[in-house]
């Protein structure tokens, strides 16, 4: 059934069919709207499940782990500063190997204090062992969350998923989505599997003290399980389009790639932007395309070397930043690509500067001056400013 | 068809709900829709723009609009505050709940008054009076390409409550009848 869903009510929608059983957050903009979609739909009646209420992020995972290692499919979301505070339980989650979906609202980091798209939230928990994924409009949003739960819960992978969607520009933006039937959903999801369940009988303890030796031995395992996930998110994504009749590409979304001669390389909503610049590029004669990065975690290695190592350049653009090197985005694909080709990362779009199809292009086209004058182009650092700082002396500025 | 709209109105006057309700109709045409608010702070009474695209294929496009086709204004007083015309096409059109019935400069200019329509179906909230509703209205009528009936229908998805749909969608209809180029007799 088609409905016109806010992104954050496409995740619900998806929580709902996948029928989690309890829920847990803290409200934060722009999350907000899920956990509140999702106390709605409890309240009435839709949905069999139970809202924990805490009283913080940090919280709020804790008791979304505690339901999931109890043997029930558990959601949280939250974003920005909530994430950050949730950080530690990221690790714990990951390190326990259990089952959890959690929906990112990708939101800027203060100060100073801003609610608008970035990142930098959803990079920041790249190494806590979470599966990441990051959806580009509605439809996925919802289609990523439910096919989440499968991957989180395939015995070759039991790891917790993140589902980034970017803040406000589809949490709150609404737009057509294709929302399946229970039953479709109940018969491609799986009843629930997890490596093991607390239960008032059982006798494990999670988290307790190891030798270091089984502690080194763990964290390979957790390695082991992302690198399986590559398999699984392709295989997930697969049967989920031959079941709902929507396949995005697995880990990477290539968008007129393979006879591309340049390839700009992205994640989030702006990819569509990107694809229009595309159409730009074309009719101007450069062979454009994308490679839309859907998981950054698993890193689609692999992948990106096979699509990507006879391009003339790759143009990556990164809506975050490490400080004091580049853009994350950037700095795994020339580790990925190294010596392989032209590459140039560029920042923009922080704190939810807009970016148009029209700044993609005008990017690539100076990219591809370069590379044409150069011949060998190494830019780890572009900065495409705000369109109203673009013609000022940034000295003056910034000092 | 593709189309681009901008929507300027004050925060909690309702502009992300109107948006709401009309991408909700053309998608109940079919149509492929989207409505992005674009929020400074979520201050009740600061102006805020909201932008719509309608369109007969997929819309891949997530920024912000720049170069409407049509300008919505809910609030008449913004005129003085912001300018509304901004970057609206060369043949781009302006829908105004005017209480003046005048266009605003050079530019094909559909009034309704629909703060008078609103509160004639007791549609206030805490002494505003909701005019999202109205406008939509004098949206489809100037636009020609969502009918009055889909954002009726699109009225009664919005709203739980079947009574104050009706009022909505009332206000809607006196609206789409009401609407003219300003100037014209009311």
């Amino acid at each position: 059934m088609i409905k016109t869903l806010t992104g954050n009510y496409a995740v619900a929608e998806a929580a709902k069919l996948a029928r989690i059983k309890v829920t847990s957050a803290y409200p934060i903009t722009p999350q907000t709207t899920i956990v509140e979609k999702l106390s709605e739909m409890i309240e009435k009646g839709e949905l069999e499940a139970k809202m924990i209420r805490v009283e913080s992020e940090h919280s709020a995972l804790a008791a979304t782990l505690g339901a999931a290692a109890a043997g029930s499919r558990a959601f949280t979301a939250t974003a920005s500063h909530g994430l950050l505070y949730m950080h530690e339980v990221l690790w714990w989650t990951a390190s326990a190997r259990i089952p959890v979906v959690m929906a990112v609202a990708a939101r800027a980091i203060g100060a100073p204090w801003n609610i608008h798209v970035e990142h930098s939230d959803v990079v920041d928990q790249r190494d806590t062992g979470w599966i990441i994924g990051i959806a580009q409009e509605n439809q996925e949003v919802l289609d990523m969350t439910i096919q989440a739960f499968r991957i989180s819960e395939d015995p070759r992978v039991y790891l917790p998923v993140i589902v980034g969607l970017d803040g406000f520009i589809l949490t709150h933006t609404v737009a057509p989505v294709n929302v399946p039937d229970q039953k479709d959903v109940d018969n491609w999801l799986p009843p629930r599997r997890q490596p093991y369940v607390i239960t008032p009988e059982s006798k494990i303890a999670m988290g307790n003290m190891t030798s270091d030796d089984d502690y080194y031995m763990m964290r390979y395992s957790i390695q082991v399980g992302q690198e399986a996930a590559k398999k699984v998110i392709e295989e997930v994504d697969q049967s989920y389009g031959k079941a709902f009749g929507r396949y995005y590409g697995g880990l990477v979304e290539c968008y007129r790639c393979d006879d591309a001669d340049y390839v700009m390389v992205l994640m989030g909503s702006w990819a569509g932007d990107a694809k229009e610049a595309v159409k730009i590029l074309r009719e101007k004669g450069i062979n454009a395309g994308i490679a839309r990065i859907r998981f950054i975690r698993p890193w689609p290695a692999e992948i990106l070397r096979e699509k990507l190592y006879n391009k003339k350049g790759v143009l990556v653009f990164d809506r975050s930043i490490s400080f004091g090197n580049a853009g994350q985005l950037f700095t795994e694909l020339s580790s990925t690509l190294y010596g392989m080709t032209n590459i140039r990362g560029v920042i923009a779009g922080l704190g939810g500067v807009d970016v148009l199809p029209e700044d993609f292009a005008n990017e690539m086209i100076d990219f591809v001056n370069k590379v044409e004058e150069n011949g060998k182009v190494y830019d780890p650092i572009k900065w495409l400013f705000p369109a109203k700082y673009r013609n000022v002396k940034i000295e003056e500025v910034v000092s | 068809m593709y189309l681009e709209l901008r929507f300027h109105g004050r925060g909690g006057e309702g502009a992300v709900t109107a948006a709401t309700i009309l991408a909700r109709a053309a998608v109940l045409e079919g149509k492929y829709a989207q409505a992005i608010p674009n929020f400074s702070a979520e201050r009740r009474g600061a102006p805020v723009e909201v932008y719509s695209r309608i369109s007969d294929k997929p819309i891949e496009k997530h920024s912000q609009v720049r170069n409407p086709d049509a300008i919505v204004v809910l609030d008449y007083e913004l005129i003085k505050m912001v300018n509304v015309l901004s970057g609206l096409k060369p043949n781009g059109i302006a829908i105004v709940n005017s209480p003046v019935n005048e266009p605003l400069d050079n530019v094909k200019t559909y009034c309704v008054d629909a703060t008078k329509i609103a509160k004639s179906h007791n549609l206030v909230i805490s002494g505003w009076p909701t005019v999202n509703t109205a406008i939509l209205g004098a949206v489809s009528k100037a636009l020609g390409i969502v009918s009055i009936d889909s954002i009726s229908n699109a009225i009664a998805e919005q709203f739980s409550s079947p009574n104050i749909a009706k009022a909505n969608a009332a206000a809607a209809l006196d609206a789409y009848k009401m609407t003219s180029l300003c100037g014209d007799s009311y």
